[in-house]
């Protein structure tokens, strides 16, 4: 016990007492231009590709996207200078590819736009973002929500029950024309109450309690409420069918868990049950076991005479991007069919910006998670690091089990890439995460002046 | 803390790793397997993403693309479908392709490498080029006129240039239109089972991919070999023959349809069309040299290919004597595609030389320039010119006092032989009517065409059945439309 403590104390120096870090807004300016510029030009590609005209819309577009991206900056600026100067310009980036590529594809489906609207949530995001940024001037405020932040969440992810299924999953929620994910929503609530609670009780966990082989097994008045929460909310999504969001936060939790506890034993612990619900879960839903027989034979239906399914239309659209991809507004990937859009908007990409752009794209989602971690360990009070690593690990998780799922490395699971699939909840959701990774990176890099906050 | 936060980091870190490696994996490894996945429809949609080059007959396109907007967009028309089917073939996008949309695919659709001006540039940019467009040799005046002179019945027509093995005419009736095969639509799957279905089996191009027994034609083989062989040197010379002849070590006796045949001259039996003497020439012959003869017109050849594949025509090398004069007039088991006896006719009226056919004269690009031409053609002496002289003025003759008088061209020089092939079992099939013959302007230093015609069902009664009443007008239409051109 007093070795593990040492062995914390090692790990974590107080941070050399510096006063004051270079802001670097004339870095992010620079940045955000670049992203806007970037955007227009694949709108216009697609224009040029497909009709062999600048689309009507291009200035109007750009300057949209452009006004939105310097008010946020501007935000930045005012409220958060010291914040990290690359986060903004990722988000920028990737909402604007997003754009394009819905603008794209939109071109396939003249009954069925759905780019407007995208913009139209991409302005609440970056509207959210600028609120935060300005409004919430210390992110340790949010500690003092912790249990309305689990209230509502909970909340959010029993109301689409209450609503009717959508494509055999009960994810929305329908008012008045929109469609809501309050999933979605609940993610960001989700990440703050982990942080907060094993922020209060972390030193709890990891040195109370009985010792069962190499696991220090916390009391059960102390684990309890969270393990509640979290089989509470996974219990709900299984019954909501959304198995994707249920392991995000099993990820969650247990990416979490082990930074707060610094305790192998929970990777262990979590990968353990993860397989087992995996296999249970696998056997026993038939829906989940379809999506594992895709995963293991995507052109079963084709050999079937049934034609290619989605997974299968995803990866002839990879493939026939190759190297340097077919160019924007060229592929066609809209046979992959109705969810070309959502779950499946990265074939887009693939195919038509190529493993260059693709990988490009991820490198884009590496450096957003990279610089989330970043953020949280320059931040010292254990709030603010498990904050920002529990966002970053959110989008890092997100990421790969939808990137995974369309490009055939694991079974398939509907979610939102983040920023570019079309999605209104899941782009205002990515923008409040980018928003709170600002504020934490902005609290950390402020001032050091030597002071243990912990 | 930060050791476990770097530990998360690291965590992600391996996740992006494992995308990008799979990506890769997907993208570049896995891709060309998934190109050729027959369920991924993108080769489809690229072929038919641009309209397809033209097969132009006598300067003038017969084909043409329309537009349908659809996924696979550019759909192919025809024009005057039917009477160029037996040479376009079709362009399905359901059934796939067929002659010389089939064989010409790579110019046709872009996707020949000779069409792209810096092939590499190309693989690297991706970009597509536009068809070219096939320039057959055909003549549509004489196409036309075979056409018309086939209309209502069964049977087909191929004419040559005898000089350079030009395909002049390729008919074949009754015909079908290749247009509603195009779409990828139920009407296209309507129009094909429907075709297939019929038992004049429209689709099956006689002209090239069905044999005949020739008849009497095969007799103008026989006549050669004979002469080239000098088993027949006076063509004036009673050949003492009998009448009926009976077949070597058979009891069966051959007869003749015309009178006149007993002892004949090879001459009139040439004229009068007389089986016994021929009969009795082949076995004189022999198997070795008659063998020798048919190959060099062009028998037992299954390599010809004009360019889409002709039909093997064949003449039997295992015979016995018996069954070789019944070869000897075009029956037993010789059996020749209305091309191989336009090549027999080509050959007589062409100093004796034999050139392979063809039907593609050149290929161009988009703009017109010359992609590539048909090179020179392979030459085989099929008899010594001068028994190519004689024969000539055996086959003249025959339109000028025999069953040919119907294929006379006025200020011509007209060559012919009819035949009247019995088929089926104990020949009771309505015989074919054959004619084959060349015909020579009076300014031209050579004969300009030569023609085989086969009409399987004459409308005549049995008795009436012959070459020269129902085949010898179609080809004497067919040889002066070529005369009339300048």
């Amino acid at each position: 016990m007093s070795k593990a403590g040492i062995t914390v104390a090692t790990a974590d120096p107080p941070p050399p007492a510096v006063r004051r870090l270079p802001r670097r807004r004339g870095i992010e300016l620079a940045l955000i231009v670049l992203a806007v510029l970037l955007s227009v030009y694949g709108y216009c590609a697609v224009g040029l590709a497909r009709h062999g005209t600048l689309p009507p819309g291009a200035a109007g577009y750009g300057a949209g996207l452009g006004v939105l991206a310097l008010l946020a900056h501007l935000a930045v600026r005012l409220r958060a200078p010291y914040a990290d100067p690359l986060l903004l310009p990722i988000g920028v980036l990737l909402n604007g590819l997003g754009l394009v590529l819905i603008y794209r594809l939109d071109l396939e489906t003249p009954g069925d736009r759905a780019a407007p609207a995208q913009l139209v949530w991409s302005t609440l995001g970056v509207a959210l973002f600028i609120l935060v940024v300005l409004l919430l001037r210390d992110h340790r405020v949010l500690q003092r929500y912790t249990y309305v932040c689990v209230v509502a969440a909970l909340v959010l992810l029993t109301l689409p029950i209450l609503f009717p299924a959508v494509n055999g999953a009960r994810l929305w929620i329908r008012i008045a024309g929109f469609s809501i994910q309050p999933g979605e929503f609940a993610k960001v609530l989700l990440a703050v109450f982990f942080a907060a609670y094993l922020a209060a009780n972390r030193n709890a966990l990891a040195y109370t309690g009985r010792r069962v082989w190499k696991l220090q097994l916390p009391t059960g008045r102390v684990l309890g409420p969270i393990v509640a929460v979290w089989l509470v909310s996974v219990g709900v999504l299984i019954l909501e069918r959304d198995l994707g969001t249920s392991l995000l936060f099993f990820g969650l939790f247990v990416v979490l868990l082990y930074v707060a506890t610094g305790r192998t034993g929970w990777i262990a612990v979590g990968l353990l049950l993860a397989s087992l619900g995996a296999v249970a879960v696998g056997r026993l839903e038939p829906h989940v076991h379809g999506r594992i027989e895709t995963w293991l034979h995507p052109f079963a239906s084709i050999e079937a005479g049934e034609g290619a399914n989605q997974l299968a239309q995803s990866l002839f659209a990879f493939a026939e991007g190759g190297l340097l991809g077919a160019g924007l507004g060229l592929g066609h990937s809209y046979l992959i069919g109705f969810a070309v859009k959502s779950d499946f908007i990265l074939a887009t990409a693939g195919e038509e910006l190529g493993l260059a752009g693709i990988s490009a794209v991820f490198l884009l989602y590496g450096l957003l998670v990279e610089r989330g971690f970043r953020a949280g360990l320059a931040q010292r009070e254990p709030f603010g690091r498990l904050l920002a690593v529990g966002l970053a690990s959110l989008v890092a998780l997100q990421v790969f089990v939808i990137a995974g799922g369309v490009t055939g490395l694991i079974p398939l699971t509907g979610m939102a890439m983040p920023f570019l699939a079309q999605g209104g909840s899941s782009v205002v959701t990515n923008w409040a995460i980018v928003a709170l990774l600002v504020r934490v990176s902005d609290s950390a890099r402020r001032s050091y002046d030597g002071q243990d906050t912990r | 803390m930060t050791r476990h936060i770097r530990h998360a980091g690291y965590f992600c870190a391996l996740l992006l790793v494992a995308l990008l490696l799979n990506a890769a994996r997907v993208q570049v490894v896995q891709a060309p397997a998934y190109d050729r996945n027959p369920a991924n429809r993108r080769p489809d949609i690229t072929r038919y993403e641009q309209p397809r080059g033209d097969i132009l007959v006598g300067g003038r396109a017969v084909t043409g693309s329309r537009d349908t907007r659809e996924h696979l967009r550019y759909e192919r028309t025809y024009t005057d479908g039917p009477m160029y089917a037996p040479v376009t073939g079709f362009a399905s996008q359901l059934y796939g392709t067929t002659l010389l949309e089939s064989t010409e695919d790579g110019v046709l659709s872009g996707a020949d490498p000779m069409l792209a001006p810096f092939p590499l540039w190309n693989d690297f940019t991706r970009a597509r080029n536009a068809g070219g467009d096939v320039v057959t040799t055909l003549h549509p005046a004489a196409q036309e006129a075979a056409y018309k002179g086939l209309a209502g019945r069964k049977g087909a027509v191929a004419a040559l240039e005898p000089s350079t093995g030009r395909i002049l005419a390729l008919v074949s009736a009754p015909s079908y239109d290749p247009q509603p095969l195009s779409g990828n639509g139920s009407a296209a799957a309507r129009a094909w089972t429907r075709l297939n279905a019929d038992k004049d089996r429209p689709m099956l191009n006689r002209a090239v991919r069905q044999t005949y027994p020739p008849g009497s034609t095969f007799k103008v083989v026989t006549a050669a070999a004979a002469l080239d062989a000098g088993v027949v040197t006076d063509l004036e010379a009673p050949t003492g023959s009998p009448d009926p002849y009976r077949l070597p070590g058979t009891r069966t006796r051959l007869t003749n349809a015309p009178k006149g045949c007993k002892d004949a001259s090879v001459r009139e039996a040439f004229t009068l069309s007389c089986n016994t003497v021929f009969a009795k020439l082949g076995v004189e012959v022999g198997v070795t040299d008659m063998t020798a003869t048919a190959h060099a017109f062009g028998f037992n050849n299954g390599e010809l290919r004009i360019p889409f594949p002709v039909a093997r025509s064949t003449f039997d090398t295992t015979l016995d004597k018996a069954q070789l004069a019944l070869s000897s007039i075009g029956q037993y088991n010789t059996r020749a595609t209305p091309l191989q006896m336009a090549m027999v006719a080509a050959a007589v009226a062409n100093g004796g030389q034999v050139r392979d056919p063809y039907l593609v004269e050149r290929t161009t690009r988009p703009g017109g320039s010359t992609l590539a031409t048909a090179g020179s053609r392979a030459i085989r002496q099929a008899m010594y010119p001068s028994t190519a002289v004689r024969l000539r003025a055996m086959m003249r003759d025959v339109v000028e006092n025999g069953g040919g008088r119907k294929a006379a061209i006025r200020g011509a020089k007209v060559g012919g032989k009819t035949g009247t092939a019995q088929h089926g079992l104990g020949n009771s099939g309505t015989p074919y009517a054959w004619f084959v013959s060349w015909a020579q302007g009076e300014r031209d230093m050579a004969a300009r065409v030569a023609v085989a015609v086969v009409v399987e069902d004459a409308e005549a009664r049995r008795g009436d059945i012959s070459g020269g009443g129902d085949a010898a007008p179609i080809a004497r239409a067919v040889m002066e439309a070529v005369l009339k051109s300048p």
